[in-house]
């Protein structure tokens, strides 16, 4: 990954707009913001941010590129759309902060310790064992992701609820043993396989 | 009733606001003869409504008065009030148009004593004053009115007040048996002077214009100023009447909007500018102005009316467009919230009063124009290719000021005559 990294510094050297258009989901919309401010201004999260949506826009235009990949800020958005409904250009913002997000992960340059992105992973992990997801074990690995003190603290304060989904039918005790699972689970892995091959050579083919 | 006037060396001008009025002045003192359509009650358009004219600061009443007095001189002009055309059919230089006129209940012999008024008691919203105060069903639409005649509002005929109204005039002016009307008249050219409505404010959610007392447009605030307006000349918040010292003007509200109005509507920058004026004119070092602005456009010579706003302290300058409005409890003042976009700082500001500029969208629907012609995507009038006898002025055409609208008129009254000239000789 850190490669990958590389060749696309190497790549769109001095150009970070164009690097974001080619290879970020949305990317292209970037250039269109008109620095009004709207979305930052809605964002209920706004006051968390390092930099707020239209800032990011006018980081990605003036190349901070490091800056910007490394930030914290697109993996703050709780996807509520506001930005999105309230923009006077239409740019689908919510869609550029998670493109922003992948494309960062995709290059390793994820802040560490980012708490949107290991909980993205454990779902991505969680999800693809099965074919479905295991939403007992998800929770369990939810509360212990930061450490085993957290998880107990965290797993008595949810136990009501957890009791009462129990008790519901909302979950079973026994998707602990392994889980539910679709039927051709191979099938499931080896097109996972090849999705993740078409990726890989899209981006040795970008990147190149 | 019908009545056939005019021919087809006539041309016809719908809309008599300033455009309308300019385009049919300009024909008709070229020796023309022009009838000019009015939908309401009196001529002057949305100007009538404004207190005063950037960038000199002069009132609209005055160049609307030394208007009227052209019209009155000139023979060749026909004005018809409270009437829209239905249908145009024909091609240029021969069309037959068909014209529906409103009763107004009130003949010539009216010498506007107001008699009539004082008679009756029903009372309706008041359209001159964007419906912030009531006015009598026997009126005057505004002081400056010409035709300087009442009217009786169609809601009072049929009741006590119609009668009343009758029994106070002392000149027989009142005919309460005045029905509708159609005219059939048969002209060269046609002007669209239609102009253009304030974008409906409530549409924008976040600022809630329909929730929330103290958030007005911008159309409002200029009645605010009129010595005869709703608040009789005195810059009041609606919910408790105290006086507004603190003002916030929000730019483009509904214009530069995909979720709007997707155009820029061009005058309402210098409008802000020109309100703030209006705040330190009546509450002078008390009064407070601050405009919330994507980018300032004071479009080519205005550079300097800027300029000298700017230079005003009391006047302040915030990047940002609002994201959203909510009220304080127990003060009702109006709090805005964003982003200022230089420096990237979270504000939430109160205000005592929140000024929307509002953009300007046609007044006619594309859909609803009697015959066809061509718009651009924001609905205002384009010219067709080839050759055409109908024509736009002012505002119908697009977002302008009173300059650009006037200097729009002339032309089109230049092209509506070189259409008829070319007719009538080619019939020769
Ligand atoms: C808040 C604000 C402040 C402004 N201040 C200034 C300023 O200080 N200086 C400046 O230069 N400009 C100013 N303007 C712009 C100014 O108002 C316009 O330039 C002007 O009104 C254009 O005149 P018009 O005749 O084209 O349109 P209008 O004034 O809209 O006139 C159109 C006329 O046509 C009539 N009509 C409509 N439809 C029909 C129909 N179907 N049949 C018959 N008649 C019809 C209407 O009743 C009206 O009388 C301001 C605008 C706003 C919003």
């Amino acid at each position: 990954m850190g490669n990958l990294n590389t060749t696309m510094i190497e790549k769109y050297r001095n150009s970070f707009l164009h690097e974001v258009e080619a290879n970020v989901e949305e990317g292209e919309w970037v250039k269109m913001c008109m620095q009004c401010g709207v979305c930052s201004g809605s964002c209920p999260l706004g006051p968390h941010w390092d930099h707020p949506p239209q800032e990011l826009f006018m980081m990605i235009r003036a190349g901070k590129r490091e800056e910007v990949l490394t930030s914290s800020s697109m993996w703050m958005c709780t996807s509520c759309y506001n930005c999105i409904v309230r923009c006077p250009r239409e740019l689908p913002i919510t869609h550029i902060m998670h493109g922003l997000a992948h494309y960062a992960k995709r290059l390793g340059l994820v802040p560490e310790n980012q708490q949107t992105e290991k909980f993205a992973q454990l779902f991505w992990d969680n999800l693809t064992n099965t074919g479905r997801v295991n939403e007992l074990k998800l929770g369990l690995k939810l509360y212990f992701m930061n450490g085993f003190g957290e998880g107990i603290k965290m797993s008595l304060k949810m136990q009501d609820v957890g009791l009462n989904m129990l008790k519901t039918g909302r979950m079973s005790p026994f998707e602990l043993l392994g889980g539910h699972s679709i039927k051709d689970k191979t099938g499931f892995h080896a097109m996972l396989q090849k999705a993740k091959e078409l990726e890989d050579a899209k981006i040795a083919k970008h990147g190149a | 009733m019908t009545d056939t006037i005019a021919t087809n060396e006539s041309i016809l001008v719908i809309g008599g606001g300033i455009s309308g009025m300019t385009a049919a002045l300009e024909a008709a003192e070229c020796g023309k003869q022009v009838i000019l359509v009015e939908k309401t009650p009196s001529l002057g358009g949305r100007v009538s409504q404004l207190y005063k004219y950037f960038p000199k600061l002069c009132h609209p009443t005055c160049g609307m008065e030394i208007n009227s007095r052209r019209i009155k001189a000139n023979k060749n002009l026909r004005v018809i009030t409270m009437a829209e055309v239905d249908e145009i059919t024909g091609n240029a230089g021969n069309y037959n148009v068909s014209i529906t006129k409103q009763p107004r209940y009130i003949n010539d012999n009216c010498t506007a004593c107001g008699e009539c008024a004082n008679a009756v008691e029903a009372k309706f919203d008041n359209e001159h004053n964007y419906n912030m105060d009531k006015r009598k069903g026997a009126y005057l639409p505004f002081n400056m009115a010409y035709p300087q005649r009442y009217v009786l509002d169609s809601g009072i005929i049929g009741t006590d007040d119609a009668d009343k109204a009758k029994a106070a005039c002392r000149y027989d002016a009142v005919d309460l048996d005045m029905q509708k009307e159609t005219v059939q008249l048969n002209v060269g050219a046609v002007i669209w002077a239609t102009g253009w409505q304030p974008f409906d404010a409530a549409n924008i959610q976040p600022y809630g214009y329909d929730r929330y007392d103290n958030v007005i447009t911008s159309v409002e605030f200029e009645r605010m100023m009129d010595d005869f307006g709703p608040t009789g000349g005195k810059i009041l918040r609606p919910s408790d009447n105290k006086e507004a010292k603190n003002i916030a003007f929000i730019q483009c509200a509904g214009s530069r909007d995909r979720n709007y109005l997707k155009h820029c509507s061009r005058i309402c920058c210098m409008a802000s500018l020109k309100q703030t004026t209006y705040v330190r004119e009546q509450y002078a070092d008390d009064g407070k102005a601050t405009i919330y602005y994507i980018d300032i456009r004071a479009i080519d010579r205005f550079e300097d009316f800027y300029a000298k706003v700017q230079a005003d302290t009391n006047v302040s300058f915030i990047k940002s467009k609002v994201a959203s409005i909510t009220e304080e409890r127990g003060t009702g003042n109006p709090v805005l919230h964003g982003v200022n976009t230089e420096g990237y700082d979270r504000y939430d500001n109160a205000h005592d009063l929140v000024v929307l500029a509002v953009g300007m969208q046609p007044s006619v629907d594309r859909e609803k124009f009697p015959v066809e012609v061509i718009t651009n995507e924001h609905g205002f009038i384009e010219r067709p290719e080839g050759s055409t006898g109908m024509f736009a002025a002012g505002c119908a055409s697009d977002a302008l000021d009173v300059n650009r609208a006037v200097q729009n008129a002339t032309a089109s009254a230049l092209r509506a005559i070189q259409v008829v000239n070319r007719f009538s000789k080619t019939e020769v």
